[in-house]
């Protein structure tokens, strides 16, 4: 099919190639130094330090996102009111990560070499830290991430605000086996966090002697419960364990009181469920459900009440703060206090600067643990009332350590 | 027996709330052969209709009842003005539509994130409607989803009362039957197009209402369910009325069967090897209009 | 214009741009989006090749992209791995004991090469044969092959412990040996997706201008004229089909060297929709039109969200409406009209009657 002049291009084009891959000599994956060299360059020259705050201001993920983003321009704002970080006032970049796995690392990156931010703020899911993770380890940045996770991570270069799995679902399951339920019914939504969740649980539920009826998968963003919700009936199963995310919820509990369950009958206790998302929902369908969180609103302590505050001056009263919320507040003030521990913005310092250091945060006192860089939390377990709000009904007593590989629990051995 | 029973009837509901969706498409789609992907905006639209409705009345049976005919005027308008503005220069270029409406489905989701916020918001449900009703121990239906079956019947009843005795159905079926013949007899083929466009967006603006009993409401609602919606209007044969509801119980069926007995993502994709092994059967979908067209 | 007259000129033209203009004046962050960008332009012209020219508007070349890309991912992640070793994340959510059968031929660098391009296309012959043969057109067409999408898009995720889920396959470190965390290496990636550009636009413009282009021209204007004259077109279709479903492949194999993940959120609805926006905008039956066209559009992605993050959205859906709306044969038109060549070549100028195709 090819006509002498299309050989010729063709031919132009292979030696191009050929010529272009030859004298490329770039470092070959078993040299033994890492390629990149130094540090992430930042930039510190002006009366202002960037910092980069990414969450998805579009797309499907926006729903929960843009309230983190709310949440760490209300930290900025604080911080900056007081004098700043070092002298310096903080500059907040925004990128939209707009849903969507590789927007992330493309955003991260940009904030990183073109804005030269000291540290970047956000992600949610699971799938856009992942996408994130190799392009701050390959720049040596900072990121600083609030939300509860499925844990089995420790990259060097990330700070975990959010609770991992010792701190929120295996509480969650304490708490279910202390109140004599014996079996549980998984439904989640079919992405990392449920599915690894799901796989502590069934563990847990081995060594506790619980049964596990059944486990439900529905993609992100599915709104159609009805069949998932008759297998949960069907089971009969004393707790439902739920780590359905965003859009699902709404769905799912809608259905679930349509098909006659209730919170007295069989509980739901969700992990992903906060006060705005109660909002969202409905009372109506979601009174005297549980959840597991390390925050909520009506969470205890001057700290809270000056943050409650200060958010709904900012943003209207009838917004709610929830949990994720919170771990990005408070996410911004542990950067502050390590920047200035170290007395340098400098990446390396900032981390060795890290460990111990304490924040009175809206939840409680928590703690920075330098080996996992996870933060110590308390675990609370809330009852969702009439009037939106979440109420705590029991809690750990004490802020647990962090342990993201479970390596204090037994029977979660054969997990990782 | 009662676990087929209850399968059935949630199958049954499935399709109801696909049928409720695919409706108005089946009028702008098959109808008119506009493939407007912004349709589910305007089910989006229906269901915040329910929203502002709720902040000034505050019984929820009557803002639901008061929202069906604001939904589908709301709708209805938006529809006719994507067509004034965009979709009359794209008669010609049918799958230019998809294109141009993928657009405007963006804008209006920004739109809705603007203005009410990019959180989902909440509607209340009448006491009523969020129940159930017991018909065996064993059987229990969502009193919702008869509701939501009831309204999709109705719906068609209407449109086909329309489409069949009323003089402008009769004008709709002579422009989609042969456009250019029916100019010539002297119907104003642009203004038939208009109101088709209306009662097509209309009728997504009332399958946005009835979301509202079962679903978030959000500006992303709509690109959830958009794709399948077409899938039913495909197979059900464009232009074909009959198609598009036995389709989406079929459907509706299949998916609960199928899911209940392996998961959500199995169904899908069985779903979708079903319908590309049923066109291979009929390639033009499950009814097909006659026309003297060669293309 | 005149210059871009002759197409060895045009192509003169874009190698020196791509290989000498835009390394030198680029740094390596902006290099690395152009990489990507030139990916999306490897699959607009091969939409361009299927819709502008065949008439079959692919809204499915997610999947194929999809498909290229798992398959290269799948060879670097077991290159990371090292032999015998199974990549991070199977050992982190998986339950396997060991490596799945069907990843095992990925490890073999050939297989996943050629799989690259050669699974699309295998995939897309199948698919073809079934779906022309039944003369599925139009309409039909361009819905199904976005269900397709969604199908494919919901089995990945749904197979976490073997294909990564919702997660994708991430953090990919080297390229057959090279790292690729150096810039260098970055440098040579984005060299390879550009000549890899260069040559599918060759080849297309070979595709087009031979007896075969003109036959899918008549196929996309009057398919039951040309089955009369004795030829069959469902075969005419399917060759455009799936050399296209190839050259989305071969972007998807390459985006993930010059990016670093591959994950479904590349294969849905929503990117199979945008792959098609830049072959509008460029102009669907040129050769130039669609790679120009999807370069475009994606760097005005970049630029809009990174200047107003949180209204960019409004710009990205005029970017559907205006350009084609008013601009059919969209940017390629605009030097058509200069030209005014005597080959009738964009939808532009056949004004079509007011005939509804999808009554038939």
């Amino acid at each position: 099919m090819f006509s002498n002049r299309g050989r010729r291009t063709a031919a132009i084009v292979a030696a191009l190639t050929a010529t272009v891959v030859l004298t490329a000599c770039g470092a070959k994956t078993t040299d033994s130094a890492t390629a990149g060299g130094a540090g992430a360059a930042i930039d510190t020259s002006g009366s202002a330090i960037k910092v980069g705050l990414l969450n998805s201001l579009s797309g499907t993920m926006a729903i929960s996102e843009v309230t983190v983003k709310n949440s760490l321009l209300l930290a900025v704002e604080e911080i900056n009111a007081a004098g700043g970080v070092l002298g310096k006032k903080i500059e907040p970049i925004s990128e939209d990560g707009a849903s969507d796995w590789p927007t992330f690392a493309e955003k991260s990156q940009k904030l990183i070499s073109e804005d030269k931010v000291a540290a970047v703020f956000g992600c949610w899911t699971s799938a856009s830290r992942k996408a994130v993770l190799p392009v701050f380890e390959k720049n040596k940045s900072l990121l600083f991430y609030p939300v509860q996770y499925e844990g089995l991570e420790q990259s060097p270069y990330i700070f975990y605000t959010g609770a991992t799995t010792n701190q929120q679902i295996v509480p969650g399951l304490d708490y279910l086996k202390a109140q004599g339920k014996t079996s549980v019914y998984l439904v989640g939504s079919d992405y990392v966090f449920p599915r690894t969740a799901n796989k502590i649980i069934k563990a847990y539920a081995e060594a506790n002697g619980m049964k596990v009826l059944g486990e439900d998968y529905a993609p992100l963003g599915s709104t159609e419960f009805s069949t998932i919700v008759n297998k949960v009936k069907a089971a009969g199963a004393a707790a439902v364990f739920n780590t359905l995310n965003g859009d699902s919820n709404v769905a799912f509990f809608k259905e679930y009181k349509a098909a006659g369950l209730t919170a007295g009958g069989m509980p739901v206790v969700s992990v992903s469920i906060a006060e705005e998302e109660v909002k969202s929902i409905g009372t109506q369908y979601l009174a005297g459900q549980l959840t597991a969180w390390n925050y909520y609103q009506t969470t205890e302590g001057a700290a809270n009440e000056k943050f409650v505050k200060a958010y709904k001056a900012k943003y209207g009263e009838d917004k709610p703060t929830s949990d994720p919320m919170e771990a990005a507040y408070v996410s911004v003030y542990l950067w502050k206090a390590m920047v200035e521990k170290a007395g340098s913005f400098d990446v390396e310092k900032v981390k060795a600067a890290a460990g111990g250091i304490t924040f009175d945060a809206p939840e409680g006192k928590v703690t920075v643990d330098g080996t996992t860089q996870h933060i110590s939390k308390t675990a609370r377990i809330g009852r969702i009332g009439d009037d939106g709000l979440i109420t705590e009904v029991w809690n750990s007593g004490q802020a647990i350590t962090p342990d993201p590989y479970l390596k204090g629990y037994p029977w979660a051995s054969g997990l990782s | 027996m009662t676990l087929v029973l209850s399968q059935l009837f949630t199958g049954i509901s499935i399709g109801a709330v696909l049928l409720l969706i695919a409706l108005g498409l089946s009028l702008t789609f098959g109808q008119m052969g506009v493939i407007n992907m912004a349709h589910g905006e305007f089910i989006m639209a229906g269901a915040y209709t329910v929203y502002v409705l709720q902040q000034v009345i505050t019984g929820a049976g009557w803002s639901l009842l008061v929202a069906l005919p604001v939904a589908f005027v709301v709708a209805g308008a938006m529809g006719v003005l994507l067509e004034f503005l965009l979709i009359r220069r794209l008669y010609a270029r049918p799958l230019d539509t998809l294109l141009v409406t993928w657009g405007v489905s963006l804008i209006l989701q920004q739109l809705a994130r603007d203005v009410f916020g990019a959180p989902n918001v909440q509607t209340r449900a009448p006491e009523l409607l969020t129940g159930s009703i017991r018909i065996t121990d064993h059987l229990v239906i969502s009193s919702s989803r008869v509701f939501i079956l009831v309204l999709a019947l109705t719906a068609v009843a209407a449109l086909t009362i329309v489409l069949k005795t009323t003089p402008l159905g009769r004008r709709i079926r002579a422009v989609v039957q042969n456009r250019d013949l029916a100019a010539v007899s002297g119907l104003a083929t642009a203004r038939v197009d208009r109101l088709t466009f209306f009662i097509g967006s209309g009728l997504a603006g009332i399958a946005g209402v009835a979301l509202t009993l079962i679903g978030p409401i959000g500006p992303t609602m709509g690109t959830n369910i958009i794709v399948n919606a077409f899938l039913v209007v495909v197979v059900g044969g464009i232009g074909q009325l009959q198609g598009t509801v036995i389709v989406a119980f079929v459907l509706g069926v299949l998916q609960s069967m199928v899911e209940y007995t392996t998961t959500v993502s199995v169904a899908s994709v069985i779903v979708f090897i079903a319908i590309v092994a049923f066109l291979q059967w009929r390639p033009q979908g499950l009814f097909t209009l006659r026309t003297r067209s060669l293309a | 214009m005149r210059l871009l007259r002759k197409p060895v000129t045009g192509f003169a033209i874009g190698a020196v741009l791509l290989f000498g203009v835009a390394p030198l004046a680029l740094g390596d962050f902006r290099l690395d989006l152009l990489a990507k960008y030139l990916c999306f332009a490897i699959v607009a012209v091969g939409i361009g090749l299927a819709w502008g020219r065949g008439g079959m508007l692919t809204l499915g070349q997610g999947f194929f992209f999809g498909l290229g890309g798992y398959a290269m991912a799948m060879h670097l992640k077991l290159a990371d791995a090292g032999p015998g070793q199974m990549p991070d994340f199977m050992l982190l959510y998986g339950q396997l004991d060991e490596l799945p059968w069907w990843w095992r031929p990925f490890a073999n660098p050939l297989f996943a090469l050629s799989a690259t391009v050669l699974l699309p296309m295998f995939t897309a012959l199948l698919l073809g044969l079934l779906i022309f043969r039944r003369k599925v057109r139009g309409a039909y067409f361009a819905i199904l092959s976005q269900a397709l999408c969604a199908a494919f898009a919901i089995l990945l995720i749904g197979q976490q412990g073997t294909t990564g889920g919702t997660n994708g396959l991430t953090n990919i470190q080297g390229f057959f040996g090279y790292d690729l965390n150096d810039p260098v290496n970055r440098r040579t990636v984005y060299f390879i997706v550009a000549a890899a550009l260069l040559a599918v636009l060759a080849l297309t413009w070979q595709l087009m201008r031979s007896r075969y282009g003109e036959l899918l021209v008549a196929v996309r204007d009057g398919e039951e004229r040309v089955r009369f004259l004795g030829y069959d077109p469902a075969n005419v279709k399917l060759v455009a089909y799936v050399a296209a479903a190839g050259m989305a492949g071969l972007a998807g194999a390459l985006f993930v060297p010059a990016v670093g993940i591959v994950s479904p959120a590349m294969i849905g609805v929503v990117p199979s929709i945008e792959f098609v926006i830049g072959v509008a905008v460029g102009g669907r039956a040129s050769l130039l039109g669609p790679a120009l066209g999807a370069i475009a559009v994606a760097w005005a992605k970049t630029a809009l969200s990174e200047r107003v993050p949180s209204a960019w959205t409004y710009f990205e859906g005029l970017l559907f409406i205006l350009p084609i709306v008013f601009l059919p044969g969209g940017l390629a038109s605009l030097a058509g009209t200069i030209r005014r060549r005597s080959r009738p070549s964009a939808v532009v100028e056949t004004p079509a009657p007011a005939k509804v195709e999808v009554t038939t």
